[in-house]
């Protein structure tokens, strides 16, 4: 967050023009809804949703040795990574806590990463420190970036950029919308199928107005974001993920390649090796609260005498289940599904049940698959 | 029956000596989809200023503040069972709760119509 207040996004005004309500979110104006959060919700499962993620960081890492000074900063495995293909991972620290989460593209001679806004100064701080002199890091300060999600955005993006639809989950190539060259990954965040966009900064405009005249996609804001990224057991970054937890002790552990959990060479390794092999001592879950009330982030996790054992990390209301729903750490031995769980909130006690993530169905579209 | 208006954007209807109270529509507007209302049990004695209900929307919770002091008589149901009723009908059938007055001269100051659109208008 800069000291003069939030920054403004390329499409400030456009998102202002079409009813957008802006706060200030990642040190940026950020609209949080236009129609409203439950009415956008829907529209992404069932249509197509158009988000601005311009507020996240685009990176370059470019140089010989940029695979291998990566590779000693995260748990992936870089060098069976394909051109055009996409992996998640996480800067890690000594302690194996993670840094921040990211996305990270091999494409042809660099890689392209994609870190969250509100960490990605403090990111480009520790890569600059940490990888060798002869990688060149740049901050792709004059792109934005684009989010199609939802059952149709295949339909509507195809119709701008065909070829897209050849693109399986998790693979990225070089588009033009609007005559406006893109790079566009088959990726996202609401655990829909979807592409994210990643265009100038100068000319984002001209893809935001194409895209949303086409009939499916309607703008979409950071409310209905962050429910459909929590009812497809997505964490966020400073949330559900921060610089004292493990991908282990927060499930990701499809993150931590084979090679690498078996060769390290990573901040961390040892104590995530131990987590993998013995088990952490608490673990993210999902939880389905009983009633109707949302039990929100900061609520304790507490035992039968009431005494706190863990957190919720992140809490709402779930539009497509219509019932509250939540993340939260747990002891090991309460983190199986079916699993009680009380939590605390202004004083009233609730019940929870530990139910397994997704809390709603992915529906990627992954090459091969029907 | 006069309408009367907080700064904390709760209206209440005023009959006889019976007072219901909701939130307007500038707050269902401010909240956006509200997903949970908890109402006060009739008998219960609320205090002007005091915690009276709970209103969650999609994004966050607020308390609803007693607007004057009296005695619960009804909480109304139909927003506990159906909480999008704030959003569609705020100030009529969204109400929250009614109460029988302890004091009405503590209606002298809350603000009218007129009054309470100004103040809206300079938030």
């Amino acid at each position: 967050m800069s000291e003069d207040g939030p920054m403004t996004l390329p499409l400030d005004e456009w998102h202002r023009a079409r009813g957008g309500r802006m706060v200030a979110f990642a040190g940026y104006e950020m609209p949080i809804q236009y129609e409203g959060i439950l009415t956008e919700h829907r529209w992404t499962r069932e249509s197509a949703g158009l988000f601005d993620v311009s507020h996240m960081g685009q990176l370059i890492l470019a140089g010989p040795e940029a695979q291998k000074g990566l590779e000693s900063l995260l748990p992936a495995d870089l060098a069976i990574l394909r051109d055009g293909r996409l992996r998640y991972s996480m800067l890690l620290n000594d302690e194996g806590g993670i840094v921040d989460d990211l996305m990270v593209t091999r494409r042809d001679e660099h890689f392209y990463m994609v870190v969250n806004g509100a960490t990605k100064h403090g990111d480009i701080d520790h890569m600059r420190l940490r990888l060798p002199a002869s990688v060149v890091l740049d901050h792709m300060k004059e792109q934005a970036l684009l989010a199609l999600q939802g059952p149709k955005a295949v339909e509507a993006l195809s119709r701008l950029a065909p070829g897209v639809e050849e693109l399986g989950f998790m693979t990225g190539a070089a588009f033009a919308i609007g005559g406006v060259p893109a790079w566009i990954s088959r990726s996202g965040y609401t655990g829909e199928d979807g592409f994210e966009i990643s265009v100038a900064a100068a000319r984002v405009a001209e893809v935001a107005d194409l895209l949303l005249e086409q009939e499916e996609v309607k703008p979409i804001g950071l409310g209905a974001r962050d429910s459909l990224r929590l009812e497809a057991g997505l964490p966020l970054y400073g949330h559900d993920l921060d610089e004292a937890t493990t991908p282990v002790e927060a499930g990701l552990e499809f993150a931590l390649s084979k090679r690498r959990r078996e060769q390290g060479g990573y901040p961390g390794w040892e104590r995530i090796a131990r987590e993998l092999a013995d088990g952490p001592i608490r673990r993210r879950v999902g939880l389905a609260v009983e009633g109707r009330q949302p039990v929100r982030e900061g609520a304790a996790v507490v035992d039968a005498d009431g005494d706190e054992v863990g957190k919720v990390t992140s809490g709402g209301f779930s539009p497509m289940l219509e019932a509250p729903i939540a993340m939260a750490y747990v002891p090991a031995a309460s983190a199986v599904p079916g699993s009680e769980v009380r939590l605390a909130q202004r004083g009233k006690i609730f019940q929870a049940k530990v139910a397994p993530m997704p809390f709603v169905p992915h529906r990627y579209h992954r090459k091969g698959a029907a | 029956m006069s309408v009367y208006y907080t700064e904390e954007h709760e209206w209440v209807r005023v009959e006889g000596d019976t007072a219901t109270v909701g939130v307007t529509d500038f707050a269902q507007g401010q909240l956006g989809d509200v997903v949970f209302v908890e109402i006060p049990e009739a008998g219960r004695q609320v205090a002007k200023g005091g915690e009276a209900a709970v209103v969650e929307s999609v994004k966050a919770a607020s308390d609803v503040y007693a607007p004057v002091s009296g005695e619960v008589t009804e909480g109304n149901q139909a927003v506990v069972d159906e909480p999008s009723l704030v959003n569609s009908d705020p100030e009529g059938e969204g109400w929250f709760f009614k109460l029988r007055l302890s004091d009405p001269s503590e209606l002298e100051g809350l603000m009218d119509a007129d009054a309470y659109k100004r103040f809206c208008d300079s938030q």
